[in-house]
């Protein structure tokens, strides 16, 4: 039907063409990463205003007009405070962390004792890291070391009363020392108790499940500091007439108790996660029900929902900041303690001191989120595609 | 080859009792619940005779006392002559009142720095990374210690109030901006605005119907903006402007008039809300990358722009992914509203603890903290699952 013919050839050549933009080299990757179009643009222009907005008062603030020494409030308070500042002056007071920072670690901690802080934090990272990295064998050991023969020993090293060491009431304890005993002793806890609880939740028996079930909803449906009170109020309530009870002891309780319920919803999802048949091939090979969960299930089941399980732990460990509201004396508490200290009040104090107390709780949950991100990675056999 | 004889035979296979599964589960159930029922017969003999010797009477009765206690800041009538009961129920409003403001907030914030999360711009990309990082890594209690210590409390006297538009000012008694006096008439635009949302819902219904039928489309959104918004604003004005503002003034050592909202409110308020919205901001990234990237090439296969492929295509898929994790943020953010009892924001449990050390009717008090917490998470939870079960994906 046609008339004529459709088929082409060019006759003539192109004109050149310019060069290619080039795509990489530092102009190319701002093009791309921060002006790849006028919505773009403006964007990143409006981020950078953000940036000079924010970033250069911060620094000016905690190094250029900070005071890094001094002896008391009147480095870090105006004349018209009652310091030596010019008017209008506005700085980070890292001389009052820097005069407090005993405190802030151990708390009103013997002095002449404290050799014994040193050596338990001592002993904690010496079984620690080895069981963080990897390559090292024998982790079964380490681990019992750890979780079982560390404790006691801490537990004689801290509170003395034994083996010719004078005894250090937990009043006196205090600071940091305070925010790892709570997170060390809420993790080693929660963690088994939460695999009870949700081996409890998924079990066949009613009577069980109806316990772990109640359990587990109760406590998460209330805040911690409800459950912080009534360890502390209503424990000694209910134990026999005369029984004192550590208040150390009892924040302990309650901080494990509220870590293990959410630590056991974490666990379920991974229970669910594992396939029916890997509890059947447990059962056909005739192991028993804590082999089965031992050698099989379990493994699986906790590789699965490792971010879950770290970031309950770095809920608890920021969690413990609260039994400063029942009356204990924890990094942060410490830190809250001395904003009331007369030698040091000035109104760069508090933020001084929260800026370094928050700076303590991000180091250690930024590090474990990060050693999280790293085991999951080392431990995923491709089940993902 | 006899063995499977013996089971045709019916002989019942001889296994000891304490082998067979059924009987095993049922001993460890007995045993199970022998030992709970010891457990709280313990604790109940110990409490009563705990009780008695600190000569507290238990029960509810001492709701009806007297409080003695003045609390700052509260939303319905209340003085210390009030009773134990009226000063929780004013704990319960406040409670509520952060908790619904902070939920929106967060909302708001950690949909935007989620989003900002996902932008293809390294620079917005990495402020928003900083964001999560920092308010993610450090205690909610230490950013309201922050808000509270930090930045309220070192803000000038209110004789040095800094001033702020529209009337308001900021110092360290809180912040202050005029309150709105309606005058005669004003319902009616209350009116208009109940008019306006109806009418937008069935101007919406009748759009849908008539897109499904025909293909035509309506301009929906600016429908509903003009009726919603217009609705009112004509009522307001046929009825002669009934509004006027009574604008906080300065007296020689406060401020009068207005309205003022506590430092403890704002510090609380502010915390939970950017503390809570770093964690949506990880949901709701989290929930737009998991809608699978063919669901957005699908959509521009369909020639839809980039617009309309995130409102009808990505977005109603990733709110099946982020409401239950959201929904679970919601209570979180109710719960760590108990942390007001640290800057003294009276919420129902710094009210229930004073009544506590008052009366000293500890299990009482714990009830109630329960029982309202219990509801309110089980509350939001239902309507969240309510809402998630709309926007489920049905299946065949």
């Amino acid at each position: 039907m046609q008339e004529h013919d459709l088929s082409f050839v060019r006759a003539e050549m192109v004109a050149n063409q310019p060069p290619p933009v080039s795509d990489h080299g530092p102009v190319s990757w701002l093009r791309k990463n921060l002006f790849a179009n006028v919505t773009d643009s403006i964007f990143t222009i409006l981020g950078i205003a953000l940036i000079v907005m924010i970033v250069p008062p911060i620094i000016q603030w905690a190094f250029i007009d900070a005071q890094w020494t001094g002896a008391d409030r009147s480095v870090c308070a105006t004349v018209v405070q009652g310091g030596t500042q010019p008017e209008g002056w506005s700085g980070a007071c890292w001389a009052f962390v820097d005069a407090k920072f005993q405190q802030f670690m151990f708390g009103r901690y013997p002095m002449d004792e404290r050799w014994r802080v040193y050596l338990t934090g001592f002993l904690f990272v010496a079984l620690l890291t080895p069981l963080l990295i990897p390559s090292v064998p024998r982790k079964g050991l380490n681990a019992i070391l750890l979780f079982v023969v560390f404790p006691i020993v801490g537990f004689f090293l801290l509170s003395g009363g034994a083996f010719g060491l004078r005894p250090v009431p937990t009043p006196l304890w205090g600071g940091l020392l305070v925010t790892l005993v709570l997170a060390y002793v809420g993790i080693a806890v929660s963690f088994p108790l939460g695999i009870l609880l949700a081996l409890g939740r998924r079990s066949q028996m009613p009577v069980v499940k109806l316990v772990c079930v109640v359990f587990i909803e109760t406590i998460r449906g209330v805040p911690l500091i409800t459950i912080l009170f009534m360890a502390s109020v209503m424990l000694p309530l209910f134990l026999p007439p005369g029984t004192s009870f550590d208040k150390l002891l009892r924040a302990l309780v309650g901080v494990a108790l509220f870590a293990s319920a959410y630590m056991a919803e974490v666990i379920r999802g991974g229970l669910q996660a594992i396939p029916k048949g890997q509890y059947e091939g447990a059962d056909a090979l005739g192991l028993s029900f804590w082999k089965k969960m031992n050698l099989v299930v379990l493994p699986q089941a906790i590789k699965l929902v490792i971010p879950g399980i770290v970031n309950t732990f770095i809920g608890l460990f920021k969690d413990t900041s609260l039994v400063y509201i029942i009356g204990m004396f924890d990094l942060l508490g410490a830190v809250r303690q001395n904003f009331a200290d007369a030698n040091w009040a000035s109104p760069q104090t508090p933020i001084t001191g929260l800026v370094f107390a928050g700076f303590v709780f991000w180091l250690f949950c930024f590090g474990m989120s990060r050693y999280s991100i790293f085991m999951e990675r080392r431990l995923d056999t491709g089940h993902k595609r | 080859m006899a063995t499977p004889q013996s089971t045709v035979e019916g002989a019942a296979p001889r296994v000891p009792l304490f082998y067979d599964p059924r009987v095993r589960g049922i001993a460890y159930q007995v045993l199970v619940f022998a030992g709970l029922v010891a457990l709280i017969y313990w604790i109940i003999g110990n409490t009563t005779a705990n009780l008695q010797r600190a000569n507290i009477a238990s029960g509810f009765d001492f709701l009806q006392g007297r409080a003695g206690f003045d609390i700052g800041d509260s939303l319905v009538e209340y003085s210390s002559d009030s009773t134990y009961g009226r000063a929780l129920f004013v704990g319960f409003l406040n409670t509520l009142r952060v908790a619904i403001v902070g939920i929106i907030t967060a909302t708001i914030i950690g949909f935007i720095i989620g989003i900002g999360r996902l932008s293809k711009n390294w620079l917005i990309n990495r402020i928003c990374l900083v964001y999560v990082e920092v308010f993610r890594n450090i205690p909610p209690l230490l950013v309201i210690f922050f808000w509270y210590f930090g930045v309220l409390s070192v803000l000038p006297l209110p004789r040095e109030s800094i001033d702020l538009p529209l009337g308001s000012y900021l110092n360290s008694r809180g912040l202050y901006f005029p309150r709105f006096l309606w005058g005669e008439g004003a319902w009616l635009v209350l009116v208009g605005l109940v008019l306006g949302i109806v009418f937008t819902f069935f101007v919406r219904r009748w759009a849908h119907r008539r897109q499904m039928a025909t293909g035509e489309q309506f301009p929906v959104f600016w429908t509903s903006v003009a009726l919603i918004g217009g609705l009112p604003l004509l009522a307001f004005l046929l009825t002669g402007l009934p509004l006027s503002f009574e604008f906080p003034e300065l007296s020689t050592f406060n401020l009068r008039g207005g309205i003022q909202v506590r430092p403890e409110f704002l510090a609380l308020y502010l915390a939970l809300s950017f503390y809570t919205a770093a964690f949506i901001a990880e949901i709701v990234r989290a929930g737009v990358l998991g809608v699978s990237h063919g669901q957005s090439e699908a959509a521009q296969a369909l020639g839809l722009r980039s617009g309309q492929s995130m409102r009808l295509v990505i977005i109603p898929q990733a709110l099946r992914i982020i409401i239950p994790p959201l929904t679970s943020q919601y209570l979180n953010l109710t719960k760590n509203s108990s942390l007001a009892v640290a800057i003294g924001y009276p919420d129902l449990v710094a009210t229930g603890g004073t009544t506590l050390n008052q009366t000293g009717q500890a299990i009482e008090v714990v009830a109630i903290w329960l029982v309202v917490y219990l509801g309110l998470s089980l509350g939001t939870a239902g309507l969240m699952n309510w809402y998630n079960a709309r926007m489920a994906l049905v299946e065949r």
